[in-house]
């Protein structure tokens, strides 16, 4: 019971990575109809960058945070202008394969500048974590389940109470109406490429003390994050959190109790049972095209 | 009819004259000299090395040309079939001493029955799914390798990998892997001209419209991805017999990628693109040999390409190529001369060709079609009117099985296909248009016209793939666009034709099924008034022919001059059903379309 408790909370933990990057998923597609292959490599991507920062040159933590967000809020908009923007009018093709090519180009030119050695970041608290009775809270993981519930709360608000939030809406659900209702569709969809990739940032930000920090770092969280929003109904937003959180307390007890090797597998597994027997997801509903 | 019916399927083929395999005598000559000269120059083991890696890529990126390119379904585990391939000749040969040509085998057939169980699980869905499955599918593939010791030998790989007893030198190995370049290059260029091909075709550019052409959308995608898997296998194993020595590394995602990136720059829809990709990007690296001094640079260069290519050159070099010849071979060919059009719909069942009972789509909460009945009578212009949001299309799209009835009963000619997805439908006699029009936009309009033609269960055209066959296919799909007037523009692209011609074309596809029943989804729609006056020729002509049609449109002199039947749909409820005129009175119609007093 001791064991169940404590591999429930690293879960949890852990899901809740995933469920911030399945976020970011969700939003760009929401906006552009096109999954962003690369939104994986934006964690990465921040994680190398607080490593830059925070150990190689040896700013402080909160300085270095921000810097890497800035850098993130960059990146997104050099994306959205590089691989999203010029592709707009193409069918969903050309675009995932451009997505495809420039996560390939940011995690090959990462390992390019910063060579294939791991590396380590440090936690944000100094002190390791709290014992709860039989369960050991690691302090990093209660940091990632706060910010993820608080980010879940400021998504929300966001979208559903401010006219930023509703005109992003309004995009996502019908471009032409909401051009001509007087919406710049094009500034919408770069605020949700850089709001998707400073989520992805922030997820890579708060797992990597967790992990080591790699360049396979973002392929591998991207795929489960891929999975979470399959498993919560593609496109939805509370999907994607419980998928992503169910998904992480799946990997954890699979990777207990079954194989450690194969762990990543896992979610793969729980993937395809999806696909066959209810494709739609938790939330999802069927939606037929119109002839 | 059936007199009829023989002397079609026995009309000389006056399209393609000299037998295929003369034609393509070049091709045999050129691939048995390149043959020749693999077994016959002497080669440093370098240069060996760099055409056995050039030929068994080639075999793999085919793949990736009938999956991505002839059916538009992406594909990101081709190095994962590829390493199947070369396990299986590599552990077959090695550690169980079996014969090469049987591990060969295994391979193929493993990377194909692989292929067919992933696409089966996820082509029903949009293709991003299958983009992330076969990505997942990828990294599991090589977890496996790396950690199933007893099997795969781990990261340490397989060596001493055995060859076939006929070619045991480096030198007639290549000769031989050229030789099967060569054959499988042949079946992959042809395989577009294909019954199979085209459906393949028809599925990428609009899936809704292969559907109701009689195209298994699902089974076709199937059949590409296994096909696709199975290539990938094919060289695998070929390249396993050639390196002697496989390792998990060489079937990693980025050797996927570097895949994708050989198919999309040479040019994704040929084979010929997949040579020239594949020979480009195994010899450029050769050239500039320090990128691959930094690890990642030359990953990330290929990363760059994928965006460059897809941004700028997005049929690739060979697309670029082909595309400027097509354009100049489509204005010097001149179109044959062809006979008239000849409809004869099938007449299997009574009186009533289309008979429905009680028809009702729920959308939710919204009733769109509430308990309709409509009975089509033989021979003649049926019209389905009604205001705007009064449930006609609903009620077409739930005829041609794109929406799933909740309730009633669909009888066509006999044959109840109430619960048939829509390409059973159109094989038992159903043929339709659209409102928006829904051509096959890459393909020419004899191409789209000959999918039409194509329709399973069409008795005017002999079955069969033989070169008869074909002949005969396109000689019809030749007479029904001539029928509609555009027989002398056969050979252009949709996307020169105007939108009056457009529907026209859509028109001819679905008579060149012979239909027992067409549908006629707002045809007037768009149209200018001498187009309408077109169009109104044309459907005399149809009818007289005795073809039974159902025809949707708001233009109420078109329908009350086209049909002798009408029924009127309101609020998805049948408010009038009657003899023309007297419908067109009814006060119920008046109202529902220009208010009460």
């Amino acid at each position: 019971m001791d064991l169940f408790l404590q591999l429930l909370f690293t879960g949890i933990g852990i899901g809740a990575v995933y469920a911030l990057v399945a976020l970011g998923f969700v939003l760009i597609f929401r906006a552009t109809n096109v999954v962003n292959f690369a939104q994986g490599e934006f964690s990465m991507v921040a994680a190398y960058l607080m490593v830059v920062f925070s150990v190689d040159l040896g700013w402080p933590y909160w300085l270095s945070f921000l810097i890497a967000l800035a850098g993130m809020a960059l990146l997104g908009i050099v994306f959205n202008l590089g691989v999203y923007y010029p592709l707009r009018h193409r069918t969903f093709l050309p675009v995932i394969i451009a997505t495809i090519g420039a996560s390939i180009l940011l995690a090959n030119s990462v390992l390019a500048i910063y060579g294939p050695q791991p590396q380590v970041l440090q936690g944000w608290f100094e002190t390791p974590g709290i014992q709860l009775g039989p369960v050991y809270l690691d302090s990093q993981y209660l940091l990632i389940i706060a910010v993820t519930v608080a980010l879940v709360i400021f998504n929300y608000w966001f979208f559903e109470h401010t006219l930023l939030g509703k005109k992003l809406q309004a995009t996502s659900q019908d471009k032409e109406m909401a051009s001509l209702l007087g919406i710049s569709v094009s500034s919408m969809i770069m605020i949700t490429f850089i709001y998707s990739a400073m989520l992805g940032g922030l997820a890579g930000i708060l797992v990597a003390p967790v992990l080591f920090v790699s360049i396979q770092m973002g392929s591998t969280i991207a795929l489960k994050a891929f999975a979470a929003t399959i498993i919560g109904g593609f496109g939805d937003v509370a999907g994607a959190i419980i998928g992503g959180l169910a998904l992480g307390v799946i990997e954890t007890f699979g990777a207990a109790y079954i194989s450690v090797p194969y762990k990543d597998g896992f979610a793969f597994l729980v993937l395809v049972a999806f696909l066959i027997f209810r494709p739609q997801g938790i939330f999802g509903e069927r939606v037929a095209e119109k002839a | 009819m059936s007199a009829g019916s023989e002397k079609m399927a026995t009309a000389a083929p006056v399209i393609r004259t000299r037998p295929l395999l003369l034609r393509h005598l070049p091709y045999f000559v050129g691939a048995a000299i390149l043959v020749a000269l693999a077994a016959g120059m002497q080669f440093d083991g370098y240069i060996l090395n760099i055409l056995m890696q050039a030929t068994t890529f080639s075999i793999a990126v085919f793949g990736l040309s009938v999956v991505l390119g002839l059916c538009g379904q992406i594909n990101l585990a081709q190095a994962a079939f590829f390493g199947f391939g070369a396990y299986a000749v590599g552990i077959g040969t090695a550690d169980l001493h079996q014969s090469f040509w049987l591990c060969l085998v295994g391979g193929v057939l493993v990377a194909f029955v692989a292929g067919a169980f992933l696409g089966m699980s996820t082509l029903r869905l949009g293709g991003h799914y299958l983009a992330m499955v076969t990505i997942s599918f990828q990294q599991i593939v090589t977890l496996v390798m790396i950690n199933a010791i007893w099997l795969s030998h781990g990261p340490d790989g397989v060596s001493h990998i055995g060859r076939p007893e006929l070619f045991q030198s480096s030198q007639s190995y290549l000769a031989f892997c050229v030789a099967m370049l060569a054959i499988v290059g042949y079946v992959v260029w042809h395989l577009p001209d294909t019954r199979l091909g085209r459906a393949m075709r028809a599925v990428r550019d609009n899936e809704l419209a292969a559907g109701v052409n009689g195209i298994d959308v699902f089974r076709t995608k199937v059949y590409a991805f296994a096909i696709c898997a199975a290539l990938g296998g094919l060289a695998g194993g070929l390249f396993a017999g050639g390196f002697a020595y496989v390792s998990p590394d060489q079937f990693s995602f980025a050797e996927s990628i570097v895949f994708l990136t050989m198919s999309l720059l040479g040019g994704v829809a040929s084979p010929v693109g997949s040579v020239i990709g594949t020979g480009l990007l195994i010899l450029i690296p050769e050239w500039l040999r320090f990128l691959k001094s930094v690890p990642g640079l030359y990953l990330a260069i290929y990363g760059l390409f994928v965006i460059l290519i897809v941004r700028f050159m997005p049929d690739g070099i060979w697309g670029f190529v082909a595309a400027a010849f097509e354009r100049w071979r489509a204005q010097t060919r001149a179109p044959p001369a062809v006979k008239a059009l000849q409809l004869r719909p099938a007449a299997v069942g009574g009186d009533t060709v289309l008979e429905v009972t009680g028809l009702s789509k729920y959308f939710g909460g919204l009733k769109a079609v509430d308990g309709v009945d409509i009975a089509v009578k033989r021979g003649s212009v049926h019209a389905l009117i009604g205001p705007n949001g009064s449930g006609k299309t609903t009620t077409l799209n739930v005829l041609s099985g794109l929406y799933k009835a909740t309730a009633g009963r669909i009888v066509l000619d006999g044959t109840d296909i109430t619960n048939m997805p829509p390409h059973q439908r159109t094989a038992a006699g159903l043929g339709r248009t659209f409102q928006n029009i829904r051509l096959f936009r890459s393909m020419t309009a004899l191409e789209n016209v000959e999918i039409g033609a194509e329709r399973p269960g069409n008795t005017v055209i002999g079955q069969g793939l033989n070169a008869r066959g074909d002949a005969a296919l396109t000689e019809r799909a030749m007479e029904a666009l001539t029928f509609v007037g555009l027989g002398s523009r056969a050979n252009e692209l949709i996307s020169s034709f105007s939108y009056g011609h457009q529907r026209l074309i859509e028109i001819a596809r679905a008579l060149a099924s012979n239909p027992t029943l067409l549908l006629l989804d707002e045809p007037a729609a768009g149209l200018n008034s001498s187009e309408k006056l077109e169009l109104h020729e044309l459907l005399k002509r149809i009818a007289a022919q005795g073809l039974t049609i159902l025809i949707i449109d708001h233009d109420m002199t078109l329908v009350s001059e086209a049909a002798q039947h009408i029924t009127v749909l309101n609020f998805g409820r049948r408010i009038a059903d009657g003899e023309s005129m007297a419908v067109l009175r009814h006060p119920d119609v008046v109202s529902a379309y220009l208010g009460s007093e």
